[in-house]
């Protein structure tokens, strides 16, 4: 954004990205200031609890996310940017409710005035689309866009991430399977693994693999899931975080 | 039920055409349910339809009543069952006491989940099922594999087959002549049968009408035909008014098979009174409990709204890859895995809450706004109240403390890096290769160092 100082914004980086891919959190990062915002992650933030909670165990997952909130809660007002759909849900949809099943009231009145503050990355970054990538040489490809569940039947997320990918020059190609689960869903690809795989299978049967150089998607535990599949079958198609695609220094690989 | 969920799945997957059976039938029935989308205020109806089900639910034993009573009011009988048992026996002693030999049934998912063939069978009575659908499973001597199209998993060739094996002569994998077949053998059927058995989709509680919806037209001949007609009907399967029906009918026509009508919406309001020409001379309506009332009250009540459409089956992605069967139970996809181990709660059916990655996809379509993938969670969260595992406490324990997180965010990256096939469990890596992180080090920190 030209001019004006920038936005500050609560970034709750998620705990696939900080372990699994530290890199795409800079992409995350200077997109975010590419767009006018300057992130900062709250110390004291841990994990949104999702994988206790899809398990069954509310009580542990109150444990871990009632850590989170009362970091975030504490932390500078403002939107809080989630760059995962499924991380995004868990704090914005049902927090309260976790909070509410294991009797924290108090918890659940701060997961309450929250909400509204928790923002997808896709949805904050096209929110605020700046103007000075008039400049910049438009990116050029087809990539195909995988549709993350949550974000898009909890969050109703589905128009932004393309309409970023589209502004920025890429063109994103016609998947049949692009809306069905990748068959990751944390520890039920674990549990039922058979099933996971085939439902992985079949979206990625469905890839115009000769027309993308890209998979591309908002979440990155169903990209992780994709692209263990597609490795474990000799696919080296590149999967990509949209946040990589969208970062002004273009993407990097830094494995 | 026999072994358990993952080896059922394995089965199923390893089945070469019923992946493609399903998608293809699936495909087809998303498909034309999106014709279903006619209605201009389609999200509005379901919240409206999601209300009007809770408030019945909420009075149901009061319903219940006002519909025996005017049931017994148009001249039928209203018989109660706790159970799958009580149900059968009930059903036996009818066609006992009216010297039944054969029975027609039209499509009837109840009577799969109480076994009511099987108990009438041991009786020596000779059960027809006139679905085209279900007579294909029958004459398979097979299960249904989906509530409503209980043959999904057979292809033409494969009915092809079962057919020209009844009939003495080779007839070819074409719908007209199969259809044609059917037609005509079930239609002697329907002649000698002393009793017809069908299901209820919608007992209407203010006149004692019981609703069917078919498409075949099998579902009249079941209740017009024979001189005895039971209704077997779940005690949720009810509206209080035809208002109340009319919105269900909006609904659920739609949502099973993109129609805005059935072919034959079927009303049975006590059996053939003087002058009329069609009818039964006795009409019975069994309502079955089962384990529904244990239902009522609990935070899965939303359960008991489900009026049996089936979009949820179809475009589950679990579903689609392992069918039916896999599920063990009469009732399979989302609303299975959430009903039977509510109906039934047993090691074999609690097992069934694993059988989603909670991609909500039941939720969306559903025409009465069960939340499906919370009601999945919920039965999780029941399966696991005893505690949770090691795992999971030490987790909550390390995770719940930043510096706790943080390092242990630092042990998976290098563990990822360095051993990657080994610090995920076996079964993941089996299928997949773990990706080894991109980028190194701590993000927060490096931001907060300003090296970003």
């Amino acid at each position: 954004m030209d001019g004006g100082a920038a936005t500050p914004l609560i970034l709750f980086p998620t705990c696939v990205m900080e372990a699994m891919a530290p890199a795409i959190g800079d992409a995350v990062v200077r997109t975010l200031r590419d767009r006018g915002f300057e992130p900062s992650i709250p110390p004291d933030a841990t994990c949104c609890g999702q994988p206790a909670w899809n398990a069954g165990h509310p009580h542990e997952a109150a444990t871990v996310a009632r850590t989170t909130l009362t970091a975030l809660a504490d932390a500078p007002p403002g939107p809080i940017c989630v760059p995962a759909g499924s991380c995004a849900t868990m704090m914005r949809v049902y927090w309260p409710e976790l909070f509410r099943r294991v009797g924290d009231e108090r918890a659940e009145a701060a997961a309450v005035d929250l909400a509204d503050r928790i923002v997808e990355f896709t949805r904050l970054v096209a929110a605020a689309d700046g103007d000075d990538e008039d400049g910049r040489a438009p990116r050029e490809g087809a990539v195909a866009y995988h549709h993350s569940c949550h974000m898009l039947r909890e969050l109703h997320i589905r128009d932004e991430p393309l309409a970023l990918l589209d502004d920025a020059g890429y063109t994103v190609a016609e998947w049949a399977d692009d809306e069905r689960c990748c068959g990751f869903g944390g520890l039920f690809s674990v549990k039922e693994p058979e099933i996971s795989v085939a439902m992985a299978d079949e979206k990625i049967d469905g890839l115009p693999i000769g027309e993308i150089e890209a998979l591309v998607g908002s979440d990155l535990s169903c990209l992780l899931q994709l692209e263990g599949r597609m490795r474990r079958r000799g696919i080296e198609l590149p999967v990509r975080h949209i946040a990589e695609l969208l970062d002004p220094s273009g993407p990097a690989d830094g494995r | 039920m026999a072994d358990d969920l993952r080896t059922r799945a394995k089965e199923a997957l390893a089945d070469p055409g019923l992946h493609e059976a399903l998608a293809r039938a699936t495909d087809r029935f998303v498909e034309i349910r999106r014709a279903g989308d006619d209605v201009a205020n389609l999200d509005a109806l379901k919240r409206a339809a999601r209300w009007q089900r809770h408030r019945v639910m909420e009075r149901l034993p009061e319903v219940l009543e006002r519909f025996a009573d005017a049931v017994g009011e148009a001249g039928g009988v209203v018989h109660w069952a706790a159970d799958a048992a009580e149900a059968n026996d009930i059903v036996r002693d009818l066609a006992t006491r009216h010297a039944v030999r054969t029975v027609v049934k039209s499509k009837s998912m109840l009577t799969e989940e109480i076994g009511l063939n099987e108990a009438l069978e041991a009786a020596g009575i000779d059960v027809v099922e006139t679905d085209l659908g279900e007579w294909i499973v029958q004459l398979a001597g097979d299960r249904p594999s989906h509530i409503l199209g209980p043959a999904i998993h057979y292809t033409r060739e494969r009915v092809a087959e079962l057919f020209s094996a009844r009939a003495g002569e080779e007839l070819p994998p074409d719908p007209e002549v199969l259809c044609a077949y059917a037609r005509a053998s079930l239609r002697e059927r329907f002649l000698e049968a002393d009793m017809g058995i069908s299901g209820c989709n919608f007992g209407v509680a203010e006149t004692g009408t019981v609703v069917l919806v078919t498409n075949e037209g099998n579902g009249r001949m079941v209740t017009s035909v024979p001189p005895v007609h039971v209704v077997v009907m779940g005690m949720e399967r009810i509206v209080e008014t035809w208002d109340q029906l009319d919105l269900m009918m909006t609904l659920l026509p739609r949502s099973a098979t993109g129609q805005q009508l059935s072919v034959y919406t079927t009303q049975v309001t006590g059996p053939r009174r003087d002058g009329e020409i069609d009818g039964p001379d006795e009409l019975h309506v069994v309502i079955v409990d089962n384990g529904r009332s244990d239902v009522l009250g609990t935070g899965s009540h939303e359960m008991l709204h489900c009026i049996r459409c089936s979009a949820c089956l179809n475009v589950c992605p679990v579903y689609r890859q392992i069918g039916g069967h896999a599920y063990g139970s009469v009732y399979s996809g989302p609303m299975g895995a959430v009903l039977t181990p509510l109906l039934d709660p047993s090691p074999a059916t609690t097992e069934l809450a694993n059988a989603s990655s909670l991609c909500s996809a039941c939720h969306e379509v559903c025409p009465v706004g069960i939340p499906l993938q919370d009601l999945l969670l919920l039965r999780r969260a029941d399966n696991a109240a005893g505690g949770a595992p090691a795992a999971f406490r030490a987790w909550a324990k390390v995770w719940s403390r930043p510096a706790g997180y943080r390092a242990s965010i630092a042990a998976i990256q290098a563990g990822a890096r360095h051993v990657p096939e080994t610090f995920v469990p076996s079964a993941w890596v089996e299928g997949r290769i773990v990706p080894r992180p991109r980028g190194r080090g701590s993000l927060r920190e490096r931001l907060a160092r300003g090296e970003i």
